[in-house]
């Protein structure tokens, strides 16, 4: 294979060439977005004006709900923050916030829809009714019962950030199962996998080799719906009085319960900021969520017009046998 | 799609295509076994929320650690039996929970199924604002996406609907308050009703807890006015989140329906493109919706806490915040467990409507 073929497969890259029209907007507007908040993300050291915990600078303090002006930008908030400051380090708490989450929910969720997929049996049957169970539940207030446990409520920059990931994963845990294992169950019916069973290889050599290599087509599109719902989450979480301290970090969902006296008296630069933050950062990443599902079904994809359509690779996402779901909603379908 | 009968027996057993028989008999197999369900699932969320709210330690220090002395807090402890052997509890709290006796909340000493009772009405009321809101909007705008696909008014469309979702009820709260209330003075900026028309509420014999039922009998129009007013921002916030999801599936689905082979032989036939909509891909279409509305619910049931919260609609929700706040995990746990139960019968009941109207659904 050459080196040329093997970037074309890569998930994003892949896409990418494939669209056209509308699809590719949107697919390059998500990608632009969340390029920007990854950057601000990481940049925040540098491209904020003021600490997220800073009170006052050598003129004296900020003061409290002060509109915005020069020294700030975006105004100050009610405990007397810096709001553009505040906004911009929330970009980098949200996104320690992802990468923990995803990373434990994946490692988590594959691992047991793997085994629960190819192995069968009891704990097969165990496992899809714990994962829809916890399904079916309205994830937010699972998610404060976990933070209510990790944390007790209150906590340090990585405690919080931690507890927050934690208490989603638990939420996105049986999302990943159950994709995983739909697609354990479909391959393992395969006849290479029977083929690797007559050769004598284990069953932990399947599940690795072959069971999880070609299960992980439909893991970008979960990815990137995660990544927005752990935002949510996150911000849901701090919203309610769970999140991190406003002196150990910043995070959008605290600054707007913080903010939601001050709107009843108009003063409207402590909400709408670190709002639009949570928006638009979650606006980037559900675009590339959705032009990936709809270019993964050949019967959403928008079709090129002159020329062929070159690749058929990606095959139809995780629709479900007997009804015509898209592949997001067939992801938050309970399963039966 | 033909039945087919896997090689494998185990798989197909627990994967959804089984062999499709038909008659009535299927039904009330699938309706027996769904009904069934509701009891492990009732029974795993609860225990999880047992033992997790148990890892952190005993209900009373949590609550009231700090503003007592630590033999006070035995004492306490010891009288609720926070200090018996956590099997011994949990099996107590399965039985009580069983005769419907979800707990006392600790701070003002309520019992768990009164809450539900007091505040569950104002979070019905509110849900049914929001589910006449998704549908009003979503469902129209998916067909409409869905007939306009790959074009500008789609985009737009696709567009509106992922912003409903990337916004976060509590922010789209604020946004709408910060408008139409502060800015243009036309809504009322919090609660369920004026002060005054909710202690006249309060004090109509035989209230339901649901204003806008109480309203409507009092028949005094200024009153349903103030009712319904106080409902047009928090429905439309938390209807909007679920009018993106429905926006999006009801035009995913109509897109897919339209490629069908049978709407293909309709249009060949002459049929126009309206009368497809109307005649051929809207019923098939508007399924998925019933399967999903369950999933809605418990999502409705989260933004409800959100939403509650922003415009202080004092709901099971906005309780729920208020105990959080007062580091009341007895009351936590037991409107939890309780909304369990709930989230689980109506998705029973979803379940069954649409397995009695598209037989698809039983298998």
């Amino acid at each position: 294979m050459s080196k040329n073929q093997w970037i074309g497969r890569l998930p994003i890259v892949h896409q990418l060439r494939q669209s056209v029209g509308m699809q590719r907007g949107m697919l390059i507007a998500g990608l632009v977005i969340t390029g920007v908040f990854v950057l601000t993300a990481i940049l925040a050291p540098w491209i904020a004006p003021y600490g997220f915990a800073q009170l006052r600078d050598e003129n004296g303090n900020f003061g409290s709900q002060q509109p915005p002006s020069a020294e700030h930008l975006l105004g100050t908030t009610v405990g007397g923050y810096d709001v553009l400051s505040r906004v911009i380090w929330g970009a980098q708490t949200a996104l320690l916030v992802i990468i923990v989450a995803v990373a434990l929910s994946i490692v988590l969720g594959v691992l047991l829809g793997l085994i629960s997929g190819y192995l069968g049996g009891w704990l097969d049957r165990v496992l899809v009714v714990i994962a829809d169970a916890i399904y079916a539940f309205p994830s937010l207030l699972l998610a404060i019962v976990a933070a209510i446990i990790i944390s007790g409520g209150q906590s340090s920059l990585w405690g919080g950030i931690f507890a927050a990931a934690i208490s989603i994963t638990v939420v996105f845990v049986p999302q990943y199962f159950r994709v995983i294992r739909a697609e354990a169950v479909r391959i393992k019916a395969e006849p290479y996998v029977e083929a690797a069973k007559v050769i004598g290889s284990s069953s932990w050599r399947i599940m690795i080799k072959h069971v999880l290599r070609n299960s992980t087509r439909t893991l970008p599109l979960i990815f990137t719906l995660n990544a927005s719902e752990a935002i949510l989450t996150l911000a849901g979480l701090g919203f309610l009085g769970f999140g991190i301290e406003p002196t150990s970090a910043a995070e959008w969902g605290y600054d707007l319960n913080k903010a939601l006296s001050d709107v009843t008296s108009g003063i409207w630069w402590t909400s709408v900021f670190p709002g639009l933050g949570i928006v638009l950062s979650v606006l980037g990443v559900t675009l590339i969520g959705e032009s990936l599902n709809d270019l993964a079904d050949p019967r959403l994809r928008a079709r090129k017009r002159a020329s062929t359509v070159t690749s058929q690779a990606a095959a139809a996402p995780v629709v479900q046998p007997g009804g015509p779901a898209s592949g997001i909603e067939a992801i938050t379908e309970v399963g039966r | 799609m033909s039945d087919t009968i896997t090689a494998d027996g185990k798989s197909a057993v627990a994967e959804k295509p089984r062999a499709r028989k038909s008659g009535s008999g299927t039904l009330w197999r699938y309706l027996l076994i769904r009904f069934l369900l509701i009891f492990p699932t009732v029974f795993i969320l609860v225990t999880m929320v047992f033992l997790l709210m148990r890892v952190i330690g005993d209900p009373i220090t949590a609550s009231q650690g700090g503003r007592l002395s630590p033999d006070q807090l035995q004492v306490l402890i010891h009288e609720a039996g926070y200090d018996r052997p956590i099997l011994v509890q949990y099996f107590e709290y399965l039985g009580q929970i069983f005769t419907g006796n979800f707990g006392t909340t600790i701070s003002d000493n309520q019992p768990v199924i009164q809450v539900l009772l007091t505040y569950g009405g104002a979070t019905l009321e509110l849900a049914f604002y929001a589910l006449i809101v998704a549908f009003i909007i979503g469902i129209p705008l998916g067909m409409l996406a869905a007939y306009l696909r790959d074009r500008w008014g789609d985009a737009v469309l696709r567009v509106f609907a992922i912003l409903a979702y990337a916004t976060p009820v509590f922010f789209a709260g604020l946004l709408f308050k910060l408008i139409f209330s502060v800015w243009l003075g036309a809504l009322p900026v919090s609660g369920r009703a004026s002060p005054r028309i909710a202690t006249q509420l309060s004090r109509i014999d035989g209230g339901t807890g649901i204003y806008l039922i109480d309203a409507l009998r009092t028949g005094d129009w200024a009153i349903i006015s103030d009712v319904l007013m106080h409902a047009v921002l928090p429905g439309l916030t938390l209807g909007l989140l679920t009018a993106g999801v429905f926006l999006r599936l009801v035009r995913t689905n109509t897109i897919q329906t339209f490629s069908m082979d049978y709407v293909d032989a309709a249009r060949s036939r002459g049929v126009g493109e309206y009368r497809l909509m109307r005649k051929h891909a809207y019923k098939p279409a508007l399924i998925p919706i019933i399967t999903v509305i369950g999933l809605q619910i418990a999502l409705l049931l989260g933004g409800a806490v959100l939403t509650e919260t922003t415009f202080e609609w004092k709901g099971l929700g906005f309780q729920l915040a208020q105990y959080l706040a007062a580091r009341d995990f007895i009351a936590v746990q037991g409107i939890v467990a309780l909304l369990a139960v709930i989230v689980a019968v109506t998705n029973f009941i979803v379940d069954v409507i649409a397995a009695l109207i598209d037989p698809r659904v039983r298998y």
